[in-house]
């Protein structure tokens, strides 16, 4: 609370400069992450949303400013100590060939062990809970190698929950995911930050599954800067959704959840689009 | 409810040691040790003069007849004991880079170390009229700069990946035509001497080349030991090893170094041996089935392979004097031949 801020979040950043070598990614971004929040952060492909991901998860240096975690800048921690507070899902990950699911959700307790307390009955209880609760108990025998995508995904997510951090960084955890299964790893999402005191902060590619799931909304736009960031009820309009994306729309209210749900405008004019119009929102 | 890991786990009470070990590895590590130790018996009462196993036990410890004792002593165990360090060390070097590059091609004798080490070698012998000791000091300094020259070459992102190997094959080329070159510039007798070192061998190697080689791996298996759980997690790369809380840049340095000094002490105590290093951990994976590293179980591998292969020429070639670095050469040449073939199939060089 040295510079007097109101709201100190567990995880920001401030002033970030993001470069790979001689690419500038990000310049001058801040963000702060909620408590408690479950955090989506959406935008146009290439913008930075993987790499502002990385930094915050200690993976990236940045080139200036800094990333603080609990109270202290991230470099400063032992890399263990931060991996028991905060967990990544890359957006690829590379399982060794021959490792079976459960060996491999076992790795994620690596942050807890020591050298000969390599298996303690509670890691032994929170693997097996990760796997219930991502529906992979059943696939524990088997190899990696030879499930399909979506159960691999899911296989990934058990192990990085087996991490048992309070914060979750998801990179994009739904792609290779049939839509059924995309909605039942975000709900399984939503029932982590509800149920079980999650802080969850993901990247998804689908903006009406963000503005449904997302209590924090972080829209980037191309450059690395942000658009705009708050609940998706009350910044997603048809001019943000233009502007950063690009794309000519229309924003409804989710027949399902009242939250945004953005309809791509059809190049050919629709007769049916007067029955929408009735209850567009308004843009802001 | 059961375990959803494999292998067995052992826990005391109150849990302040729980440790998971995988039955299969373990049985196939003894079997492994059992074989070893079967070899090494024949190999120390075979040969020109048959001795009992009573007759070399009471050598070894110092019991045995003026003969016997120098048979063993001098003439058999310090060769055997080079062998079975040299292939344990070259094992292990292998296996760690494997583990590393993710690929069963990153081994030090394909991407370079092997032929950075001739050149160290050749350099001596050739150029500066070394003996055998200073020739040592070369083939270990050459293998160090050829691992330096891939390092700053290849190391941008990671040793993940293809990158690294074709690198080091590049290098690994590279000094093959620089040794080749410096044997042509040689006169006969500097030639004759070059051409024995490029053989790798065992024969005559004293307590000298035993100290240097054991000692190293005192020091290196357990460092490579401590450092086992993190190579098994670097497995995953680079992005999820630092999320689960591993120093990626020092531990992967960490076990670059370890794997660089054991190939290049093994290589300047025996000369160049082909297909340990390559062969020994793909063939303990084959029988232990784990995902990890399995230093260990390739260690032993290693050095079973080499002095098996010492004690087969021994025994097919008895007047020759034949260098196991022929017949391991032979091998690696079918062995990665069948590898490349099936990485091949299975569409990995994509
Ligand atoms: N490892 C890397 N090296 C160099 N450039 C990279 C690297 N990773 C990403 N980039 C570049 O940085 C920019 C942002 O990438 P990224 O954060 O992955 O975007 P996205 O928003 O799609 O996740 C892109 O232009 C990409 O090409
Ligand atoms: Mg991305």
């Amino acid at each position: 609370m040295a510079e007097g801020k109101l709201h100190v979040t567990r995880l920001y950043a401030e002033n970030l400069t993001l470069a790979y070598d001689e690419r500038t990614v990000a310049t001058e971004l801040g963000v702060a992450i909620p408590d408690d929040s479950f955090t989506v952060i959406v935008g146009p492909n290439a913008c930075g949303k993987s790499t502002l991901l990385k930094a915050l998860a200690r993976m990236l240096k940045p080139r200036g400013g800094a990333v603080y975690l609990d109270g202290k800048g991230i470099g400063e921690y032992r890399t263990r100590e931060v991996a028991r507070r905060l967990g990544l899902l890359p957006q690829t990950s590379v399982a060794p060939s021959g490792i079976t699911v459960g060996d491999l959700v076992a790795r994620g307790r690596y942050p807890h062990q020591r050298m000969l307390r390599q298996w303690s009955r509670a890691d032994e209880a929170v693997v097996t809970e990760a796997m219930r609760l991502t529906g992979v108990l059943e696939l524990s025998g088997r190899l990696v190698d030879e499930l399909s995508g979506g159960q691999r995904q899911r296989v990934w997510l058990a192990m990085v929950l087996a991490q048992q951090t309070s914060i979750l960084l998801l990179d994009e955890p739904t792609t290779f995911l049939d839509i059924a299964h995309q909605v039942e790893v975000l709900d399984l999402c939503a029932d982590l930050h509800e149920h079980k005191g999650h802080t969850l902060v993901a990247v998804l590619h689908d903006l009406n599954q963000a503005c449904r799931y997302a209590t924090h909304l972080i829209v980037m736009r191309p450059g690395g800067q942000i658009a705009a960031q708050g609940r998706p009820g009350e910044i997603v309009t048809a001019d943000l959704v233009r502007e950063v994306f690009g794309l000519p729309c229309r924003v409804i209210d989710d027949p399902e959840t009242g939250t945004p749900l953005i309809v791509p405008a059809s190049r050919r004019s629709s007769p049916k689009a007067t029955v929408v119009a009735g209850i567009e929102r308004s843009g802001a | 409810m059961s375990a959803p890991v494999t292998g067995r786990v052992l826990r005391t009470r109150g849990e302040g040691l729980s440790l998971r070990v995988d039955g299969r590895a373990l049985g196939a590590s003894l079997g492994l040790a059992v074989a070893l130790v079967a070899v090494m018996l024949v190999t120390l009462t075979t040969g020109e003069y048959e001795l009992s196993v009573p007759e070399v036990l009471a050598a070894l410890v110092g019991q045995g007849d003026g003969g016997a004792e120098f048979i063993v002593g001098t003439l058999r165990l310090p060769r055997l004991l080079t062998a079975l360090f040299v292939g344990a060390a070259l094992a292990l070097s292998g296996a760690i880079l494997q583990s590393l590059s993710g690929n069963p091609l990153g081994s030090p004798d394909v991407i370079g170390f092997t032929n950075g080490a001739a050149t160290g070698a050749l350099l001596v012998i050739i150029v500066l009229g070394g003996g055998m000791t200073q020739t040592a000091f070369g083939a270990f300094a050459g293998g160090l700069a050829a691992a330096l020259l891939i390092y700053l070459l290849a190391f941008k992102g990671g040793v993940q990946g293809f990158r690294f190997i074709l690198v080091g094959i590049g290098i690994s080329a590279l000094a093959l035509s620089v040794n080749s070159y410096l044997v042509t510039r040689a006169s006969l007798h500097d030639a004759v001497a070059a051409h024995a070192w490029l053989i790798g061998s065992v024969n005559g190697r004293g307590w000298e080349q035993v100290a240097a080689v054991g000692g190293t791996l005192a020091v290196l298996l357990p460092v490579a030991l401590g450092a086992a759980r993190r190579l098994s997690l670097l497995q995953l790369g680079d992005a999820t090893a630092t999320a689960l809380g591993v120093g990626v840049q020092r531990s992967r340095l960490v076990l670059i170094a370890t794997s660089v000094l054991l190939a290049a002490v093994a290589t300047a105590a025996a000369g160049p041996i082909w297909f340990v290093a390559l062969a020994a951990p793909q063939l303990a994976r084959g029988l232990t089935r784990v995902a990890g590293p399995g230093l260990a179980s390739s260690a032993l591998m290693g050095g079973l392979l080499l002095t098996a292969g010492d004690l087969a020429v021994q025994l097919l070639f008895p007047t020759s004097q034949l260098p196991v670095g022929t017949a391991t050469g032979c091998l690696g040449g079918l062995y990665l031949c069948w590898l490349l073939a099936a990485q091949w199939r299975k569409g990995s060089y994509t």
